[in-house]
Parts: structure tokens; C-alpha cells; sequence
């Protein structure tokens, strides 16, 4: 199992939905891993952000991304084709965290090779308990990459 | 989020050469709340002649899940992992590497080929079973498998 690291895990979310965001930052904020939390609103900035691009020249490059897949001006399903594209940046897993519970969805986003496909719950308390889960797994017990 | 308690149980394909790390995890999956069914290879061969049902396997499902180790007999974990992801029918299924390397090299590698997750294998058995049971917990109750 993964040491706990000294430094805190970055965490990149990508969700334009407040609510979620506010949501997602309380669950993670009680997590027994240290993390960061970035917030991108839409698919640009969560582009902009991974390449370091304008004002994003100095953030840190995330160890964990969590994507929505209905997104402003580029949706996630673009975003994710062009992360897993990327050499530089395909080695960071991604977990789809969306309400979309189509099947295509969910079978289009492994083939463009999503690590993991999570549906957001309805409902409150369910929505912490899978972001405690996400947490769980991902920070706790995946080794993620640091190259 | 979680499947219907009457929808077919998830068939986990695991392949691993050590015999305390094969009954370590069955115990774990046995104990979660979503029924599973593990078929476990031995050897990176019966590994792929599992997925690609070649000989005695003719009949086995595609499974909906796979635990990895790295290093296996016969043909390497790496190769098998690139095999999967190459194939269009298998290249779907979650694959969760479990594995005893920690070198960046072969967690990186993984991830690059498309491994779904990276997981260390702890040399105590009670942690190991508890890394299990988180695999169990996230894959087979939270996670929309395709």
C-alpha cells in the first residue's frame, strides 16, 4: 500500500456544477490523506490547467483528475480523448464522475481509456459516501504516478 | 450508482501465481456485498488462453473486471496488460494492477498502457486484505463497470 505521502496529493476536479463542487470539496476535506483540491469550470480551463497554459503557468501538475462529462465550451469526453493523448499527461488517472448513466457513456468512456466510471448519486448523503469511496481507493490505496 | 440486487454476479478474472495472495483475495471478495464470481489463472498463458478462450476456455465469460499481478510465469504481466488494451473486445474491462513492484518505472509504464489502477501489494497480510477489500468496495459497489 501506498505511504503516506509528505507532500499533499493534487487533486484536479472538473465539474460546473457548484453544488457538486462544494459537495465534493467537504467530502475530500475530511479525507485521512493530505490533498489539494483545483477546481475547473469547464473543459478549457481543465485544458488550460494540465498544459499550463496563461495563468496556469505555475500550478502543480495533478496526481488525480475528476471529470464531468457535460461541460461548457469543451465537453468531457473531448477533454478525456485529449488527456489520454497526451504523453505527458496520460499517465494520470482519471475517474468520470458524472449523472449520465447511459450505457453508451460509460462504454465510450473506458474505450478512450477512463480509469474509472462513477455515477454522481442523487442524493446527499450517497454523493459523500462515493466521494468517501473514491477517496478511499484512489488516495489511500492506489500507488498514482510521479514521474 | 449500485447494480440491482438481482443483476448477474460480476465476473472477476484474477491472475496471480502466488497461492496466499490467490486465497487472500477470494476470502475479501467472497465477503462483499455485491456477488462476484473469481476465476483465477495461474500463469500469464492461462491468462490469455482465459481471455482469448482458447482451448479449455471456450466457454468462460468475458470478465468484468481484472486484478493483475506483474510478475507471472510464462508471459509477463506487462505484455499481458498490453494484450488487453490492444484487443477491441477486452480492451474495455477495468484492469487493476496488483502487484509487489514499486518501481516508478513499472507504475508509470502501467498507467500508460492504459493499466485502470496501480495497486502495491503490502507485505502484511492484514493490510493486504484491507487494500483488497478497498478494491472490492470502490470496483464492485461504486464503480459503473462497462
Amino acid at each position: 500500500m501506498t505511504t503516506i505521502p509528505a507532500v499533499p496529493i493534487e487533486i484536479l476536479l472538473v465539474e460546473d456544477n457548484p453544488g457538486d463542487v462544494r459537495l465534493t470539496r467537504e467530502a475530500l476535506k475530511d479525507a485521512k490523506v493530505r490533498n489539494t483540491l483545483h477546481v475547473a469550470m469547464d473543459g478549457v480551463e481543465a485544458l488550460a490547467f494540465l498544459r499550463k497554459q496563461g495563468k496556469y503557468a505555475a500550478v502543480p501538475r495533478p496526481d488525480l483528475i475528476l471529470l464531468d462529462l457535460n461541460l461548457p465550451k469543451k465537453n468531457g469526453r473531448e477533454v478525456l480523448e485529449e488527456i489520454k493523448q497526451d504523453d505527458a499527461l496520460s499517465h494520470i488517472p482519471i475517474v468520470i464522475l458524472t449523472t449520465s448513466q447511459a450505457e453508451l457513456d460509460i462504454v465510450e468512456s473506458y474505450r478512450l481509456h477512463a480509469n474509472a466510471y462513477v455515477t454522481k448519486p442523487v442524493d446527499l448523503e450517497q454523493f459523500l459516501k462515493v466521494v468517501g469511496s473514491i477517496e478511499e481507493f484512489w488516495l489511500e490505496i492506489v500507488k498514482l504516478s510521479h514521474p | 450508482m449500485s447494480r440491482p440486487p438481482d443483476a448477474a454476479p460480476i465476473d472477476v478474472l484474477l491472475v496471480e501465481d502466488n497461492q496466499d495472495d490467490v486465497e487472500l483475495t477470494l476470502h475479501a471478495l467472497q465477503a462483499a456485498k455485491i456477488r462476484n464470481r473469481v476465476h483465477v489463472a495461474r500463469d500469464g498463458a492461462e491468462a490469455l488462453d482465459f481471455l482469448f478462450r482458447r482451448g479449455e476456455y471456450q466457454n468462460v465469460p468475458t470478465p468484468d473486471l481484472i486484478l493483475l499481478d506483474l510478475n507471472l510465469p510464462k508471459v509477463d504481466g506487462r505484455e499481458i496488460l498490453e494484450e488487453i488494451k490492444r484487443d477491441e473486445r477486452l480492451g474495455r474491462i477495468p484492469v487493476i494492477v496488483v502487484t509487489s513492484s514499486q518501481a516508478e518505472e513499472d507504475v508509470a509504464r502501467s498507467y500508460r498502457l492504459h493499466a485502470n489502477a496501480y495497486v502495491t501489494k503490502p507485505i502484511d497480510p492484514a493490510v493486504f486484505l484491507r487494500a483488497v477489500n478497498a478494491i472490492g468496495r470502490f470496483w464492485l459497489e461504486i464503480v459503473r463497470l462497462p
